[in-house]
């Protein structure tokens, strides 16, 4: 089965059906966005499950003619990097159908073909082999984003929107003019053929700041990241958890995929850039979240901090092999950048779906009009207490794995570049469990809490579903981290020696 | 020597569409007044006849007829099929609106075919003259077209301003031919380019006239600082009008390019790439940068003309094969993307009212999905974002440009696509994020113009995912 084309456009299909759909009186188009959310959920399951984890080479791949003049191919193909976050999409957009279901009362139905038609698309990003088929999944994705925010965001949505489309459309537009010279010097718009091209130094350094604009502001790195606080706070809960859980993965993603492997040179030459960005996003944006006044900023500002974690782990392998020569600690280091970037992405989605209860309840996200929640809303206080915590990187959820990982790798590349990393889990700390003292504990603040409903059942379901995961990765991490070991090690033996010469 | 059957073939489609011109013309004297179907449903037909002789000669080789007068080559016959469809869609947009304007006649009918012929003639000219006369031929029944609302005193000051700059532009083109005729002894186009290409250092005088005939085409594409036209026509003359000068004659311009610069003077390319560079750096920044100042729709449509003739000239600039291709595929997807973006407008615009300012589109989705979604599209294509049509176009261009060496060009061209985008995003904020206005009428329109305006915004999308057969067009027919 093609499995990979599936799930890219069934989602794609639904999403048409369901705007189609919403025309037709007395149809609930929930249950229709469910049913295709679902369905690609369980389509995603055989990609883990049939995935051999003792080969690097791509799973899964279907190639077609696409446009046969340039020799661009249909090309779609995962290992053990992609794959995860194939499934990682499939399961978030199920839980933001569900999340939309009674919140949403203007247009539902284009905004369920939306994430449909979205989730699609981000398939298409993580599946593509083809850089011309990765760049059109890339940017088409931003347009249903760009809807979501502007249609159905908050007060300042249209601001938000139109600044997060040109923030992430600058990047974009140079890192096609590198795959367009990447093809004229290669031939191909193979991905993998990129890898495979010597190119001279002063172009690599170019290429690989071109990547740089393009992942960077996705990721979002600082100082290219001020788009994010915006499009998270004005976005409708649904968006925040698409944009935390999925869309900075992919700037991530894109480090791996394209900067490492086709430019190792001028990924060595420049990881002081890259360690220093990494170091100020998770001390310095650490801080900033701390002084957060709302909810949806502070975890906003988190996830540049969570994401400063990722970075550092992935550009950190050249100093560790320089110290260690050996490739488990680089291995460590990205992985568990991987595994952080997975945990993230549950927890930050969990932790928007939390203050999308509230604010659907309450309709403000200002942390002082909240306290002692977890009086009048129990369960949910559990809930939240548990993902602050995880987010604060508590052993034996998927939030410890990921940091602890990282960290360790980073200490064998340099002893003060891993303690100004670990300065960074107090922050976190700080920062996660100041949050939920304020708002979940204490007194009851004022007559509105007092008046909370308590979670419906569709709410406990819904982050029910998200505990499980981050328990799972956090107390048996290997059952990620067992398709990861093949793919990561390639990738160094790729890029390490490329760099090193 | 003496004409044969073979020249009147080359040259069959324009013969036959200028006995259907004066037939069309003799017909409407006869046709009352509000009885058009003869006329609309005639000249569909006539388009529908051209298209089929077009497509019946479409061969690989190229045949010069008229001793040397015509070229009839496979990319001419491409261009000219795009030509006649674009034209019968504007006939099919144009009906409506012209209907409530009591502007609908005879004339329309005629001299848009007039105008197609010029354009049909600059396609296949291969003569200095022919090209001259083709241009002469388009740009005046353009003037009247535009003039054609005789009661608006706007329509008749863009008819007057499009027509004082032309005819300075057909002065400078005149006396440029003619510096390169005095300098070189031939007007046409393949002796004049193997006569360059044997002289080792043409004189002054040889790159004085290629001055004044590129400051000429310059004029005819739109590219700054050739440009102030183009947003007092779109602006002035009524939509249907507008939507026909900001299409057909692109196509033309492009042939024009093709004819005189790649064919004739290809090895003057040395010079020319930097006018071009020139051209095409202006229109990319104006175009884009005071676009964003426009609130009148039409104006914006018309900055977005002169930066997307900003891309077409990098192509061309190139000087490859690969350019050539990936300004013709540009000029293809401009083309459509323009004819759709227009018929927007014409959709929404309704007895006794224009669609003037952006503001107009306001809450489009809620009154019609289906078409804010079409022009959502429209509009994404014309930014460049994938996967729409326009994507491709911005890429090839931007291959090509890659391709001779000159990334800071492409590296500004996509910047200026970045800050394009930033104007097209507007429009598609004020259909989709802001409110509609709730007396806001009904959306009434023919059921052909509707099924032809979803046509439209499919093939932008259609051919956005599957650019490959017009990618294999554009390679086929360029193949020098």
């Amino acid at each position: 089965m093609p499995y990979l084309s599936l799930v890219i456009w069934i989602p794609v299909l639904g999403g048409l059906a369901v705007f189609a759909a919403a025309r037709i009186p007395k149809l609930d188009v929930r249950w229709v966005a469910l049913f295709f959310a679902v369905l690609v959920f369980g389509l995603s399951i055989p990609l883990y499950t049939g995935f051999d984890i003792h080969t690097a080479a791509m799973q899964f791949t279907e190639k077609l003619p696409w446009i046969p003049v340039y020799h661009v191919n249909y090309f779609l193909g995962v290992d053990g990097i992609a794959m995860p976050f194939i499934l990682l999409t499939t399961f978030t957009t199920v839980l933001v159908v569900l999340a939309g279901w009674k919140v949403i009362q203007y247009r539902l139905g284009q905004y369920l073909a939306a994430f449909l038609i979205m989730e699609g698309l981000m398939n298409g990003v993580f599946a593509s082999l083809n850089a011309m088929l990765f760049y059109l999944f890339w940017e088409a994705m931003l347009i249903p984003m760009f809807l979501i925010i502007g249609i159905w965001g908050g007060p300042r949505r249209i601001y938000a929107a139109i600044k997060f489309f040109l923030y992430t459309f600058i990047g974009s537009v140079l890192m096609l003019v590198a795959f367009i010279w990447l093809y004229l010097h290669s031939g191909s718009f193979n991905i993998i053929d990129f890898s495979y091209l010597h190119i001279a130094p002063t172009a690599q350094i170019l290429l690989f700041l071109a990547f740089f604009m393009a992942f960077a502001v996705k990721v979002p790195m600082v100082p290219v990241h001020t788009w994010l606080p915006d499009a998270h706070v004005e976005a409708p809960t649904g968006g925040s958890v698409i944009l935390a859980a999925l869309l900075l993965k992919m700037g991530a993603y894109g480090f791996l995929r394209f900067s490492l492997p086709v430019t190792p040179w001028a990924s060595m030459r420049l990881q002081w850039l890259m360690i220093g960005l990494s170091l100020v996003a998770i001390i310095y944006i650490g801080l900033v979240a701390l002084m957060q006044k709302d909810m949806k900023k502070l975890i906003a500002y988190s996830s540049i901090t969570q994401m400063g974690f990722v970075t550092l782990g992935f550009f950190t392998v050249f100093m560790i092999w320089a110290n260690t020569h050996s490739l488990d600690a680089g291995r460590l280091a990205i992985e568990g950048g991987l595994v952080q970037m997975i945990s993230h992405g549950l927890i930050s989605g969990a932790l928007f779906l939390c203050v999308g209860v509230l604010y659907d309840r309450m309709h403000t996200r200002a942390i002082d009009e909240y306290g002692g929640v977890i009086n009048t809303m129990p369960k949910f206080g559990y809930f939240f207490l548990f993902f602050a915590l995880a987010n604060a990187g508590l052993p034996f959820t998927s939030g410890f794995v990921g940091e602890f990982m990282v960290t360790l790798g980073v200490f064998h590349a340099n002893f003060w570049i891993a303690a100004l990393a670990a300065v960074a889990l107090i922050t976190a700390a700080s920062y996660s469990l100041w949050l939920v003292k304020r708002v979940i504990f204490g007194k009851v603040a004022n007559d509105r809490v007092a008046a909370l409903k308590v979670m419906s059942p569709r709410e406990i379901l819904i982050l029910a579903l998200l505990v499980l995961p981050t328990l799972l990765i956090g107390i048996y991490p290997e059952i990620i981290l067992r398709v990861m070991h093949a793919s990561v090690t390639h990738l160094l033996l790729q890029v390490v020696p490329a760099a090193m010469g | 020597m003496p004409l044969t059957v073979i020249d009147y073939i080359a040259a069959l489609p324009q013969i036959f569409l200028l006995g259907m011109i004066c037939v069309l013309l003799m017909l409407a004297v006869f046709v009352k007044n509000g009885r058009d179907e003869l006329l609309h449903y005639g000249s569909l037909g006539i388009l529908g006849a051209l298209a089929i002789i077009t497509g019946e000669l479409l061969r690989g080789h190229s045949i010069i007829a008229f001793n040397g007068m015509l070229i009839q080559d496979a990319m001419g016959d491409v261009l000219m099929l795009f030509a006649y469809a674009i034209t019968a869609a504007i006939f099919v947009y144009a009906r409506g609106y012209l209907k409530d304007r009591n502007l609908l006649s005879g004339e329309f009918y005629v001299l848009t075919l007039l105008a197609l012929l010029g354009a049909m003639i600059v396609i296949q000219g291969y003569n200095l003259i022919t090209l001259y006369m083709g241009v002469e031929l388009m740009a005046l029944s353009l003037y009247t077209l535009v003039a054609l609302s005789r009661e608006d005193a706007r329509a008749s000051e863009a008819a007057m301003k499009f027509f004082i700059l032309g005819a300075i532009s057909s002065g400078t083109l005149l006396f440029g031919m003619s510096l390169i005729y005095g300098l070189t002894g031939t007007l046409n186009i393949g002796i004049l380019g193997a006569k360059l290409a044997a002289t080792p250092a043409p004189g002054l005088g040889v790159w004085i006239g290629l001055g004044f005939v590129v400051v000429s085409m310059a004029f005819e594409l739109g590219a700054v600082p050739f440009h102030m036209w183009v947003p007092d026509v779109y602006e002035g003359a009524p939509s249907s009008m507008a939507i026909f000068v900001g299409s057909v004659p692109k196509l033309a311009g492009f042939a024009f390019f093709i004819r005189l610069l790649a064919e004739g003077l290809g090895d003057l390319h040395g010079g020319w790439l930097w006018l071009l560079t020139a051209l095409a750096v202006g229109s990319l920044f104006i175009g884009a940068v005071v676009a964003i100042a426009q609130t009148n729709i039409k104006r914006m449509l018309a900055y977005s003309t002169i930066n997307h003739a900003g891309f077409i000239l990098l192509g061309i600039l190139a000087g490859t094969a690969e350019g050539y291709r990936a300004a013709m595929f540009y000029v293809i997807a401009y083309v459509i993307m323009f004819a759709g973006a227009f018929g927007i407008i014409m959709l929404l615009s309704r007895v006794g009212f224009d669609v003037e300012n952006i503001e107009d589109l306001r809450g489009l989705n809620e009154r019609s999905p289906w078409f804010a979604l079409v022009m959502l599209m429209i509009m994404f294509s014309m930014a460049g974002v994938p996967p729409f049509l326009g994507f491709f176009a911005k890429v090839e261009v931007i291959k090509a440009v890659l391709d001779i060496n000159m990334i800071w060009l492409a590296v500004f061209a996509v910047a200026m696509a970045v800050i394009a985008a930033f104007y097209y995003l507007r429009i598609i904020r004020l259909m989709y994020f802001d409110r509609a206005d709730p007396d806001a009428p009904g959306i009434i329109a023919a059921p052909d113009f509707k099924l032809l305006l979803s046509v439209n915004g499919l093939v932008v999308l259609g051919l956005g995912i599957f650019p490959g057969g017009l990618l294999a067009l554009s390679k086929a027919v360029i193949g020098f």
